[in-house]
């Protein structure tokens, strides 16, 4: 397809953040939706399991029949989706530069919404030492051989981490007559909550708990890992490592663009409307934070469709900046960073994480004085929220740990 | 399953042992003076060795020891890249270099160094007083107190530049004979003939180019070896993107008897290492990770520059190097039928081309040069040059990182030096090279890639 060069809205990502807000704002506006990859829908693409589709469709779907129906309903509400279409750059206008078979081009639009997601941190990142065999992949490269292509990667990995995402790297093997050998995590505890812990013991896969990888051994192919655990080292046999997990916002658009990023979150700086440092781009879904699911990423997607429809006719605010600042390090971020008028905005609570297993005390402040305050006993990637305060004021979010 | 051509009958007139980046310029050196060239590697793709992991700088050899073969390869490689790099499609960012003193010591040493780059020839080195340094590099830690520049020290493609040294050598007649190891050889009164894993090669002159397996390679062929290979590991950790912002010269450290040190610079491809370390050891084949060694070297790198510290890891590896018991390449025409280029270290990649203008001198072997020798263009894949994502009829782009196009992807993996392996695909390509990892191409590269490698990325399912 000819891409135009001029659209009311437009919206980076086809996940269920990008094509929730593009079928809303596709009753009043001209939609173009833009995605890099060859088919809309995002990562429940590749997530050929349940549960998807309560909120949305209100039954119980796996992933790709989900993906299929929001692309379908998108579709219906006179959204245009164009794939295989990348951004390259992001200007004030606001202007978004993007290369497709066609060549470069630059497309004009009145709003921006930017909704492209987040990926799993690697095994660089994480710097595990060892060797570099083929065989070395995260959930979505799994998933995507697994469900895109009917392939099979390895037969008898090991799983790196215990979050949500590592339970479904276990069903996506499981699915595939892949049968992992052992489940690898750092803490004490699986991050995931229950019943999700207890799955590898279900399944048979011995789950090792306060126990890393020391080294990657293997030249062409993953041969073993050494692990180093409550009893010392050992090593596993194997012939592949899933490193699962431990996602970032993608939000490299951001970098070399005039957008705010927070180091915190990974993602953008934005304010309870979803708008970014300029108030003509928005963000919505995992980009802002890692990580939730893909249907709370849906609905911050319906959320800012309606900031941006407020928008559109001039009935936004002005984007005030009054910041948010957390103060305990325990504190992983909070999302929105920066506080316009606290009125209907997308974002009506606070979202919080933690990055530590932690018990205490959090409060919100303004001007010194505590107008909310919490309760905690929890652990990384649980949800944690608090109220947004009552008037544009600095915000000061304080976690007293026991 | 591709196969290079199983050797034909018949004799080369040299047969190149190892296709690292010196054996690679070995064959286009012979190949462009006339010779029939045979490359002989065991890998399954070339740059599999100690060429696969170094810091990708193209040195003028200003502290390259006075008088030694090594500095002498060293300017004529450096030469000779800037003469044919156009021409070839290589890329070549001219960023300049600082040696910088992070103590009084090191600053003490500085004129001597000085010195010893004029005596190298490098003549334009200037001094520079922290004021002047931190004028150019903005970000230089706090410890930083004197330097020296090195204007033309630049920054290359390390996988590029060899592979287009080969290529053109098969464009002009050597042939490749991958997955082939030299088992052993006998000479005749024709030069050799070698036995390899996929059948025999015989050819006039012998040249040993097997890196880290050299030493071993002679004692196999001529029966006694001169040097003994100490293998030395430098492991490197690669920042993303947005880093190579924070620093625009090369920036080394001054160096000490062992090594050249721990350098930061930017690379071809747009990202910022740091690296390498030096660890001697004895294992020629595994060279690996250690989480608190990337870990102290993140630790250097945000003393060097300090904004490091808010910048994602991409990617780490470690690569070993050829060291020997001699501080100067091992190069040696054993008789008129075997030489060897043993030895070559850190300093390979920038060496190479005179590398090779130097062996063919020694080789005394006269040939008939082709009269209009094909140069052939390699697709740039340097961030700092014109990509090919920014032209039409790019079929997509598949790894987004990287910016890597289906067009690209599917050139490397045809016409004369196919990609062979996922590692071969990454270092003509860069897929999967970037932030995520696979996370985003690995199912379409599974795809585009099958029928390709020796062993596919992932079997198909039942």
């Amino acid at each position: 397809m000819t891409l135009p060069q001029e659209t009311d809205i437009l919206v980076i990502g086809a996940g269920p953040a990008g094509l929730a807000a593009a079928t809303i704002l596709a009753k009043t506006a001209r939609v173009l939706v833009v995605d890099r990859e060859a088919t809309a829908g995002g990562i429940p693409r590749h997530c050929g399991h349940y549960p998807f589709g309560m909120r949305e469709f209100h039954r119980l779907m796996k992933g790709p029949d989900y993906a299929r129906a929001l692309v379908e309903r998108a579709v219906q509400a006179g959204v245009t989706i164009a794939t295989r279409v990348n951004v390259v750059q992001l200007e004030p206008g606001p202007l978004v530069t993007v290369t497709s078979d066609a060549g470069l081009s630059e497309i004009r639009a009145k709003i921006v919404l930017i909704a492209t997601g987040v990926r799993e941190s690697s095994r660089a990142q994480r710097l595990i030492g060892g060797e570099k065999p083929g065989g070395i992949i995260p959930t979505g490269a799994l998933q995507g051989l697994v469900y895109l292509e009917g392939r099979r990667p390895f037969r008898r990995p090991v799983i790196l981490g215990t979050e949500l995402v590592s339970f479904s790297a276990i069903m996506t093997c499981l699915h595939a007559g892949i049968r992992p050998v052992a489940m690898i995590e750092p803490n004490a505890e699986a991050t995931a909550r229950w019943p999700a812990a207890l799955y590898p013991r279900l399944k048979g896969i011995p789950l090792h708990l306060s126990t890393s990888i020391r080294a990657i051994e293997g030249r062409e192919r993953v041969e073993r890992v050494i692990v180093d655990g409550p009893t010392g080292m050992q090593a596993i046999e194997t012939d592949g490592v899933i490193v699962t997990g431990k996602f970032r916002p993608e939000a490299t658009l951001f970098d070399g663009s005039h957008l705010e990023k927070d180091p915190k979150t990974g993602g953008p700086v934005v304010d309870n409307f979803g708008r970014c440092s300029d108030p003509a781009y928005f963000a919505a879904g995992n980009l802002l934070r890692p990580v939730e699911t893909a249907g709370w990423s849906w609905s911050e997607g319906v959320a800012v469709a309606r900031s941006i429809e407020a928008g559109l006719t001039g009935k936004l605010p002005a984007p005030a900046t009054q910041p948010v600042t957390l103060k305990g390090d325990a504190l992983s971020w909070v999302v929105p960073q920066r506080i316009s008028v606290p009125s209907d905005g997308a974002h009506q609570r606070f979202q919080l994480r933690v990055n530590r297993k932690v018990k205490g005390r959090i409060s919100a402040r303004v001007g010194g004085v505590e107008y909310a305050s919490l309760s905690i006993d929890t652990r990384p990637e649980r949800r944690i929220s608090l109220p947004l305060p009552p008037t544009a004021q600095p915000v000061e979010i304080v976690l007293e740990a026991k | 399953m591709p196969n290079d051509d199983l050797p034909a009958s018949g004799r080369f007139d040299v047969a190149i042992i190892g296709a690292g980046v010196v054996g690679c310029a070995l064959a286009r050196r012979f190949a462009l003076a006339g010779a029939k060239v045979a490359v002989i590697e065991k890998a399954v793709d070339i740059l599999d060795g100690a060429s696969k992991g170094n810091s990708a700088i193209l040195h003028t050899g200003f502290d390259a020891p006075v008088g030694s073969l090594e500095q002498a390869c060293v300017a004529a490689g450096y030469q000779e890249y800037l003469e044919i790099h156009g021409r070839l499609g290589l890329p070549l960012i001219k960023s300049g270099a600082l040696v910088i003193a992070w103590s009084e010591e090191e600053e003490a040493l500085l004129p001597s160094l000085m010195e010893q780059a004029h005596q190298n020839g490098v003549t334009d080195v200037e001094p520079l007083g922290e004021r002047a340094m931190r004028q150019l590099e903005p970000g230089l830690g706090n410890g930083a107190r004197a330097a020296f520049r090195v204007p033309r020290e630049y920054l290359i493609d390390p996988w590029s530049a060899p592979f287009a040294y080969l290529l053109q050598a098969v464009e002009n007649g050597a042939r490749i004979i991958r997955g082939a190891e030299v088992t052993g050889g006998e000479r005749d009164s024709d030069g050799w003939t070698l036995q390899t894993t996929r059948g025999k090669v015989a050819a006039r002159l012998v040249v040993n180019a097997a890196g880290l397996w050299g030493d071993l390679l002679d004692e196999k062929l001529i029966g006694g070896r001169d040097f003994h290979m100490k293998p030395r590991k430098g492991q490197f950790v690669v920042y993303d993107k947005p880093a190579s912002k924070l620093a625009s010269h090369i920036l080394l450290p001054v160096p000490n008897k062992i090594t050249k040190g721990v350098v930061v610079c930017r690379t071809a491809f747009g990202n910022l290492l740091v690296g390498p370390t030096a660890e001697d050891q004895d294992d020629r084949e595994h060279a690996l990770l250690v989480p608190e060694t990337l870990e102290a070297l993140k630790k250097r790198g945000e003393e060097i520059l300090p904004a490091l510290k808010d910048h994602q890891v991409t990617a780490i590896y470690a690569g070993l190097r050829p060291a020997t018991e001699f501080k100067d390449y091992c190069i040696k025409a054993h008789d008129r039928s075997y030489i060897t280029v043993g030895g070559i270290r850190s300093t390979g990649l920038s060496a190479a081309l005179g590398i090779a203008q130097h062996v063919l001198k020694l080789a005394e072997l006269q040939f008939n040069p082709p009269v209009d020798p094909v140069w052939p263009t390699v697709s740039n894949i340097s961030e700092y040059f014109p990509r090919d994502w920014q032209r039409e009829g790019h079929g997509g782009i598949v790894c987004h990182c990287e910016m890597a196009t289906k067009r690209e992807i599917l050139a490397a993996l045809d016409g004369p030096l196919p990609a062979r392996s996922l590692a071969g695909l990454k270092r003509r390509t860069r897929v999967t090279m970037g932030r995520c990892q696979g996370f985003f191409c690995s199912a379409e590269l599974a795809q585009l890639t099958d029928g390709h490698f020796d062993r596919p990325m992932a079997e198909k399912a039942q």
